[in-house]
């Protein structure tokens, strides 16, 4: 069982997630409850290099900061289930809208795919993408596709694979603030991390812990009862 | 030298591009606006406006969003082509 995977498909509505899970997975899905909820996500497996990668497919949303129920399953599932990697789908002709998403995902966790689709659609309408700028900008790969036309599997198929192995190491590039931003995360990390340890990015429950989310506290109370305390 | 036009993004005309400079408000509803795109720095366009100004579509981020009127009244920006 140790060569099991989970891949996250995260991504803006209609950026083509369905159609790249059903075309990776082709019948080998189901849908299936997770962590006790009442929330159901489809679930398909693809075998490569004699590994087997569980594909989730998770909401379509714009941002991840919980502000409707399909963002917070997504949020939830990225940071609290940890899937092995994080591949944040974005359509390549819409990549300013798409952005929003993918560098949210950067600060939520370490091992993220930046998959650009529609990369026949771009082609057609005259966009060029330099994803060697990309990758060094945003310290993950970033692979072009077609989930339609099956195009570029192999290639996402394989980076899928060499960060499982570590042989890639994501270094997700941090988005800085302002001096007095910065200031506070400072305040606020060490003790983060003295709860969460480094399961979760101390820096981004920091973030939203700034920015007063609730809704994050509520869920981290949740899952991180101290020893001996029962709710 | 003449001084930056600054307007509130309700009171822009069909087909207005303006630069914005400020998004006052709190909370979730900043949130959904900056999620949208509604970011400080970014141009948008009025691209139609109904007769009573609410709501108003603005072409943002590559796409078009009708926001209510307590929302663009609550962002400023800078007249930087008057378009038409
Ligand atoms: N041209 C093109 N269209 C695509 C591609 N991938 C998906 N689509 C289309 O984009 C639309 C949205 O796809 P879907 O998989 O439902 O997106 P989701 O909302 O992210 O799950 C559908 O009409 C797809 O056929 C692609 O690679 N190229
Ligand atoms: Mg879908």
């Amino acid at each position: 069982m140790g060569n099991e995977y989970r891949i996250a498909l995260a991504g803006n509505p209609n950026t083509g997630k369905s159609t790249l899970f059903n075309a990776l997975t082709g019948l080998r899905q189901h849908t299936g409850n997770w962590a006790g909820k009442t929330v159901s996500l489809a679930q398909g497996s693809v075998s490569f290099k004699n590994k087997t990668l569980h594909f989730i497919d998770l909401p379509g949303t714009y941002s991840l900061f919980s502000n409707s129920k399909d963002e917070e399953v997504a949020r939830n599932y990225i940071v609290f289930e940890k899937p092995d990697v994080t591949l944040v789908v974005l359509d390549a002709t819409s990549l300013e809208r798409n952005f929003n998403l993918a560098l949210q995902v950067l600060e939520m966790t370490k091992n993220v795919i930046v998959c650009i689709n529609l990369i026949d659609e771009a082609e057609k309408q005259g966009i060029r993408i330099n994803e060697r700028l990309l990758m060094n900008r945003m310290g993950v790969p970033v692979v072009k596709i077609s989930a339609r036309n099956k195009q570029g599997f192999p290639v996402l198929l394989d980076t899928i694979d060499r960060i499982v192995t570590g042989e890639i190491e994501c270094h997700p590039t941090q988005m800085q603030y302002s001096p007095e931003i910065e200031a506070q995360i400072g305040k606020i990390e060490p003790k983060v991390r003295e709860v969460v340890g480094d399961r979760i990015s101390a820096r981004w429950i920091s973030l939203r812990l700034l920015d007063g989310d609730e809704a994050l506290l509520t869920e981290l109370a949740k899952r991180f009862v101290p020893e001996g305390v029962s709710g | 030298m003449a001084q930056p036009n600054i307007i509130k993004l309700a009171n822009g005309q069909k087909g207005n591009l303006i630069k914005i400079t400020s998004i006052n408000l709190d909370g979730v509803m900043r949130r959904r606006l900056l999620d949208l795109g509604f970011v400080t720095g970014a141009v948008v366009e009025v691209v139609r406006k109904s007769p009573l100004g609410d709501p108003i579509a603005f072409r943002v981020a590559q796409t078009t969003i009708a926001l209510r009127k307590e929302e663009s009244e609550k962002m400023e920006g800078e007249l930087v082509a008057n378009g038409e």
